[in-house]
C-alpha cells in the first residue's frame, strides 16, 4: 500500500483534468462499479477507480506514468455504469492525452501503433492497413507481429496491396497540419 | 424508398470487405438506398481520440460536411467504431466553442446537421419486420446463434441512442425473425480487446477467448456480429487464441448481414462466406432446407 500525504496534492493537475474532460471528479465516491465492469483490469497497474482517486488527490506523476491509461479500450463500460454520471472513459482518454504531451509512453507499442495509424491517414486520407502494419513493425522493432496471420488474410484478399488515396487527401493532411500548429488547444 | 448517405469505413475496403458487400446487398433487397458519401476519409478510429478530441472530431466532421454537401441529413455506417466517432463528434459539436475549434481545422466548415446511425439501427427502426419476413426464401431454422454486439454500438446510451445499453435485442430479434434459434448470450456487450490485437495480442487473446468460451457454453453453432474489429479478433485470431489458451475453438463468426443475405436468397458471391477464416460450412449445413422447414 502506498501512503500519500494529501497536503502534497497537485490541485492544478486535478483542475486541468476536470477542465479538459468537462467532468467533476469530486463526485466519485469510489463505489468501484467502473473497476468491476472493466475487462482490462487484469492488464492494468492501477484499476480505473484507483486512477479516479489518483486524479482526485492530484497525483500527477503516478497517473501520467501508469500503464492503465494506455491500455483502456474505450469500451464505455465504466462511463455507462457510473452512478454519478462521470464520463470515466473520457477521463482515461484525457489522461492519455496529457501523458503524450508530457512525453510519457509507458506502453510504447500502443503509442507506436496509434502513431503509425494516424500517419497512414495523414498520408492517404484513409487507413491503409498493409502500409500501417509495415510502419508499425519498423518503428516498434516487432517485425514478427502477426506474421502467422499473413497467409490467411492474403489468401482471402483481405489486405489490398495498394492504398486507396482519395482526392481530398490534402484536405485531411491540412487537418493534421493545423492541429500541430494549434497544439493541445487546437 | 428510404435514401440515406453511406459511410463504408476503411476496413470495408480491406479486412471486412464481405461486411461492406453484404450490407450493400441486403439494403438493396430491403429497399434502403445507400448513397456513397463522395470522397469520404478516415474517421480517425481509436488512435485519433486517444491523441486529441478536437483532432478526432475534425477527422469525422470532414465527412459530416461531405454529407451536408449532398443535401442530406441522415447517414449510416456498418462499423460501430466509425459510428462512435461520427456520433461523438456531433455530440461534442453541440458545444459551440468546441465546434469552432473543430471548424478551425477544416477547409469546409461542418454545420453539424447530420444524424448518423448504424445500419443495424436503420434496419431495426426503419424497415417493417413483415417486409423482411415476406422476403425470406431460406429460413435459418436449425442453426443456433449467439448475437454479439460489441462494446460501443449502444454505449454510452446518451450518445448512441439505440436499443438497450446492457441487453440490446435488435440483432437477436432480426435473427429470430429469419428463423434462427437465438441462444441467450450473456457477454453480448463485453469488449473483445478492441484494437490491441497488434500492439498487445495477449489482451485480445484473453478477452476474445472469454467470448468464444461463453458462446461454446451456451451451445452456439456460430457467433453473429456487427463489428469488423470484433469479427477480426474472434475469427482471424481464433487460431492464435487457441494456441495462447490451449483451446480448440472452431466457432464461425458471421456478420449479421451475411446471414440476413443468406435468408433473403442473395447471391453467395456478394455475401463473401469464403472470406471467413473459420470454416462456416458445418454451421451453414445445420440450416434445414426450405422444404423441410415448412
Amino acid at each position: 500500500m502506498q501512503i500519500f500525504n494529501l497536503a502534497d496534492a497537485d490541485q492544478g493537475f486535478t483542475a486541468e483534468v476536470e477542465a479538459r474532460s468537462h467532468q467533476n471528479v469530486k463526485t466519485c465516491y469510489q463505489c468501484g462499479n467502473c473497476t468491476a465492469g472493466c475487462p482490462y483490469t487484469f492488464a492494468y497497474d492501477y484499476s480505473v477507480s484507483q486512477i479516479m482517486r489518483l486524479v482526485q488527490t492530484g497525483q500527477k506523476e503516478a497517473v501520467l506514468k501508469c500503464r492503465s491509461i494506455w491500455l483502456c479500450g474505450s469500451c464505455q463500460s465504466c462511463t455507462t455504469r457510473c452512478p454519478n454520471k462521470i464520463d470515466v472513459a473520457l477521463i482515461m482518454d484525457v489522461c492519455r492525452h496529457m501523458a503524450r504531451e508530457e512525453g510519457y509512453a509507458t506502453e510504447r507499442s500502443v503509442k507506436v501503433f496509434a502513431d503509425s495509424f494516424l500517419e497512414s491517414v495523414e498520408r492517404h486520407g484513409r487507413a491503409y492497413e498493409l502500409g500501417l502494419m509495415a510502419s508499425y513493425m519498423t518503428r516498434s522493432g516487432r517485425v514478427f507481429t502477426d506474421v502467422d496471420l499473413a497467409p490467411q488474410v492474403l489468401m482471402r484478399g483481405k489486405l489490398p496491396f495498394k492504398p486507396h488515396p482519395i482526392q481530398g487527401r490534402e484536405q485531411v493532411a491540412r487537418i493534421f497540419e493545423r492541429f500541430r500548429k494549434g497544439g493541445k488547444n487546437a | 424508398m428510404l435514401k440515406i448517405a453511406y459511410y463504408p469505413g476503411c476496413s470495408g475496403q480491406g479486412t471486412s470487405l464481405e461486411y461492406d458487400t453484404s450490407t450493400r446487398a441486403v439494403c438493396k433487397a430491403l429497399d434502403v438506398e445507400l448513397v456513397d458519401i463522395p470522397d469520404w476519409s478516415c474517421c480517425g478510429s481509436t488512435p485519433a481520440h486517444t491523441v486529441n478530441h478536437v483532432l478526432s472530431a475534425a477527422l469525422s466532421a470532414r465527412n459530416l460536411a461531405q454529407v451536408e454537401s449532398m443535401g442530406m441529413t441522415k447517414a449510416t455506417t456498418p462499423c460501430p467504431s466509425c459510428l462512435t466517432n461520427l456520433r461523438t463528434a456531433s455530440h461534442k459539436m453541440d458545444d459551440p466553442e468546441f465546434k469552432d475549434k473543430v471548424n478551425a481545422l477544416l477547409d469546409v466548415p461542418c454545420r453539424n446537421a447530420v444524424d448518423t446511425q448504424s445500419v443495424l439501427q436503420v434496419l431495426a427502426e426503419n424497415v417493417d419486420p413483415d417486409l423482411i419476413k415476406g422476403k425470406v426464401v431460406k429460413p435459418l431454422s436449425g442453426i443456433k446463434i449467439a448475437c454479439y454486439y460489441g462494446c460501443i454500438m449502444n454505449r454510452p446510451p446518451e450518445v448512441m441512442k439505440f436499443d438497450h445499453h446492457e441487453n440490446p435485442m435488435a440483432m437477436d430479434n432480426l435473427m429470430a425473425l429469419l428463423g434462427a434459434e437465438v441462444v441467450p448470450f450473456p457477454l453480448k456487450v463485453e469488449c473483445c480487446g478492441a484494437s490491441y490485437g497488434i500492439p498487445r495480442g495477449d489482451i485480445v487473446h484473453r478477452l476474445s477467448g472469454k467470448l468464444l468460451d461463453a458462446a461454446r457454453d451456451v451451445g452456439a453453432d456460430a457467433i453473429v456480429t456487427a463489428c469488423p474489429l470484433c469479427q477480426m479478433n474472434l475469427d482471424l485470431r481464433q487460431g492464435q487464441i487457441n494456441d495462447a489458451l490451449r483451446e480448440n475453438f472452431r466457432i464461425p463468426v458471421f456478420y449479421y448481414t451475411q446471414l440476413l443475405g443468406y435468408a433473403l436468397g442473395i447471391d453467395r458471391a456478394e455475401l463473401g462466406f469464403e472470406k471467413l477464416c473459420v470454416d462456416p460450412r458445418l454451421a451453414l449445413g445445420r440450416i434445414k432446407q426450405p422444404q423441410q422447414a415448412m
